[in-house]
């Protein structure tokens, strides 16, 4: 097992800053930047601080990254890109791009994709990724001198396309039935956690309206007076304490967030599959029609209706030296066809060899990481109830004293 | 059966309420001093041709000498209870009389004859009764007897008789005004500062009934909320084998963090709701109170102004005016006795009130925490106890 590019070389995505600049289309435009900064390990262990690179990278080159890696690596679960566009947002949070808490949570999601990228064994090896880290100038056009987008094209095209698989992989199957299913409840359960925030915040905030009144009333008392003032004071703080406590759940959220979006990436994989196979078996019945062909042309009998066999009949058949051509384009391409169907039933298996090791190395990932998610969000709201108790601890000494 | 009870089967210690209703107001001269405990229960629908009413069982227990039985039952309805505040604002209108509920609520949330309206009316009217029962004066009141001991047609014929309200208005509408307009320059201090005191309270107790109610609202959204959030949890580990429990874990929190919050719920809807609304009453009730007294008074000042001006008939008028420095004063002390009683109990059911919603709040989170941490423990922390990686 070699070692992966994550543990010889120290990658962070450490600032993001807001940038201005004309794009392609010589329109003023404003984007956000990010610096990526790299060392190299080993001389760390010398007891040497090695020299710092660093290089910056907007969104859009991390888009061109991965889909360059999406479409070279078809057996690989590429790690996704944190969202684009804030999604399943409650109502305190801006859906703003250039809101400096998305940039922030955004910056952290490009750090994170860039470790899975090079902690994974086989994509941590690419040429181009290793480029992007450490090559400012020309990376764009060395992504595109290696021919990818062509390749990008047609995938695109293939993973929307509609078809039916006659003999589908039922592994495969079930993976792609698991990815839909991941998708669905993941995006539910995220539009659910955001409306439960909105309304916890809703909960905590009105306590803080607790304050200003008990302040006003205990001018106008005078034995209750202390106790109303000093209850009032922490009715703010348990107010205030919510904006802490959601803002880390925002991580959380973003976590399980990945994982909606490593289905995309578990399901493509699966598409891929379907169309090798789809194509494979397009290539066979080539293959079988093509040779019955070539049999009834050398025998003479029709077994099948053809459109041909019809106006041969009608117009008279083929002189001999007509048909052996015939038979002889077609014996190369049947001896074509069997070459291509062999390579491909090798293209096959190997896909399904390596995709299916990929797969593994995903699925533990993901279970690992899933539940660690899991016992942090519970240890955040044990955490939660925690400062809840102190409050109105506090709040209660002081009610019991007005 | 309303038949009046035994005398032996009377005991004097625990009436017979939930013991929740006891906890709702204090006992001023301790449970061993009091002599005469009242509930409100048992909500019924009457049908007549001409309406629909609710009454509601009056079950009265006393030792007291004047009342001829130790044990009453009778039914009463609504406008029963509005003709004893009447009667009671009559005979002593500078005493403090407790708030009744409100008529007709139209929040547009409850409707006149849903079951909470119904019983967030008979807890408000279980209240003004031992509010009564309570007070020194006020429990004495002869029209207080006869409400809790007359059968239905002995009260009916007690109202009929004696004068009426409105004839016992002596002056006209604009000779109250501008005896009132007098009597505030000469309002002793005490009462201005009441008049201050009661406008800021007044003020106060009104936003923090609307805070209330908004808190309560958003917990209720909130739990609605989370009731959808767990299963959808359940329903991930459906697909899901490795993490299956650990996700089954976080669905019973947030179960129990639902039924944890409507636990909380329940402890502001029946204690912080209904002791703040009642004190939303009392001010209008106090403010009424210190507008009656600055009337007496008017009347007062304004006989005595109209004497200044006839110097003759001096001595016809000082019979009079002495006969209203009297009621005046009366009054004044009656007024200045009850406040301080007021005040007092609203200082303890403030207290009672807010330190029960800290400690529900305690018990709120105390229960979410010990769940989550125990579900920690069993479900993430046993694979380690039993040797998995």
């Amino acid at each position: 097992m070699e070692d992966c590019l994550a543990k010889k070389m120290e990658i962070t995505v450490s600032e993001a800053e807001k940038r201005t600049g004309r794009n392609a289309m010589n329109i003023q435009e404003t984007y956000t930047a990010y610096l990526i900064e790299t060392r190299a390990v080993e001389s760390q262990s010398e007891g040497q601080c090695a020299p710092v690179d660093s290089l910056w990278r907007r969104y859009s080159e991390f888009e061109l990254l991965r889909n360059y890696l999406s479409v070279t690596y078809p057996h690989i679960v590429v790690p996704p890109l944190p969202e684009k566009r804030a999604d399943f947002v409650w109502h305190k949070l801006s859906a703003d791009n250039m809101d400096p808490d998305f940039v922030e949570r955004r910056r952290i999601g490009l750090e994170n994709f860039l470790l899975r990228v090079a902690s994974h064994p086989v994509l941590c090896q690419d040429k181009i990724f290793y480029a992007f880290l450490t090559q400012e100038g020309g990376w764009k056009e060395m992504v595109n001198e290696t021919g990818f987008q062509l390749k990008a094209d047609s995938r695109l095209k293939a993973l929307n396309a509609t078809f039916r698989v006659k003999n589908p992989d039922k592994r495969f199957t079930e993976l792609k039935h698991y990815s839909d299913e991941l998708q669905s409840v993941i995006s539910h359960l995220l539009r659910v956690r955001a409306r439960v925030a909105d309304r916890l915040y809703g909960v905590y905030k009105v306590h803080g309206n607790y304050g200003r009144v008990f302040s006003e009333w205990s001018a106008i008392e005078k034995e209750m007076g202390d106790g109303l003032q000093s209850a009032g004071h922490h009715m703010d703080v348990y107010a205030a304490s919510i904006d802490d406590i959601l803002e880390e759940e925002e991580h959380y959220a973003d976590q399980l967030k990945e994982y909606l979006f490593y289905a995309e990436a578990l399901r493509a994989v699966c598409r891929k599959h379907e169309l090798m196979q789809y194509d494979l078996e397009m290539a066979a019945q080539d293959l079988t029609s093509k040779k019955q062909q070539c049999e009834e042309l050398a025998t003479g009998t029709v077994r099948t209706f053809s459109l041909k066999g019809m106006t041969s009949k009608l117009f008279g058949q083929e002189t001999p030296e007509q048909r052996e051509a015939k038979i002889k384009v077609l014996e190369e391409q049947i001896q074509e066809g069997e070459e291509q169907l062999k390579s491909k039933n090798l293209e096959g298996r190997d896909f399904v060899k390596s995709a299916w090791a990929d797969i593994e190395r995903f699925k533990e990932q993901k279970n690992h990481d899933l539940k660690e998610a899991l016992i942090s969000y519970a240890v955040m709201q044990i955490s939660m109830c925690k400062k809840g108790i102190q409050v109105w601890t506090n709040a209660k000494d002081c009610f019991s004293k007005m | 059966d309303t038949s009046l009870a035994e005398v032996n089967s009377f005991s004097p210690s625990v009436p017979i309420s939930p013991s929740s209703m006891i906890n709702q107001y204090k006992f001023e001269d301790g449970p061993e001093l009091r002599d005469l405990f009242i509930t409100v229960d048992d909500p019924e629908s009457h049908i007549t041709a001409i309406e629909t009413f609710i009454t509601y069982r009056v079950v009265t227990k006393t030792t007291r000498g004047e009342f001829d039985s130790s044990e009453y039952e009778v039914r009463r309805r609504y406008q029963d209870f509005l003709w004893l505040k009447s009667k009671l604002e009559e005979a002593h209108p500078t005493l403090i009389i407790p708030p009744l509920p409100e008529k007709f609520i139209m929040k547009g949330m409850v409707e006149r004859f849903s079951d909470e309206f119904i019983e967030t009316r008979r807890k408000a009217l279980h209240k003004f009764l031992n509010r009564i029962a309570d007070h020194p004066t006020l429990t004495f009141n002869e029209d207080f007897k006869i409400f809790l001991t007359a059968q239905a047609w002995e009260l009916s014929s007690h109202k009929k008789q004696g004068p009426g309200l409105l004839s016992r208005m002596g002056q006209t509408v604009r000779a109250v005004a501008s005896s009132v307009r007098r009597a505030v320059k000469n309002r002793p201090e005490m009462f201005t500062e009441m008049n201050n005191y009661m406008e800021t309270f007044s003020q106060k107790i009104n936003v923090l009934d609307k805070i209330a109610h908004r808190i309560y609202k958003e917990e209720r959204d909130y739990f609605s909320e989370m009731k959808e959030y767990g299963p959808i949890h359940t329903l991930w580990s459906a697909s899901e084998e490795d993490i299956a429990d650990s996700l089954k874990g976080i669905a019973s929190c947030i179960d129990r963090c639902c039924k944890a919050t409507e636990k909380r719920m329940a402890g502001l809807s029946e204690h912080l709701l209904p002791v703040l609304h009642e004190y939303v009453l009392y001010s209008e009730i106090l403010m009424g109170v210190l507008k009656r007294r600055d009337q007496i008074q008017g009347e007062l000042d304004s006989k005595v102004d109209a004497l200044a001006n006839k110097k003759t008939e001096k001595d016809l008028f000082s019979e009079e005016i002495g006969k209203l420095e009297d009621k005046v004063e009366r009054a004044n002390n009656a007024l200045k006795a009850d406040w301080d009683r007021w005040k007092q109990n609203m200082q303890w059911d403030m207290r009672s009130s807010f330190t029960n919603v800290a400690e529900n709040n305690l018990r709120y989170y105390e229960e979410v925490k010990l769940f989550l941490t125990k579900m920690l423990i069993f479900h993430y922390f046993s694979e380690e106890v039993h040797g998995f990686s």
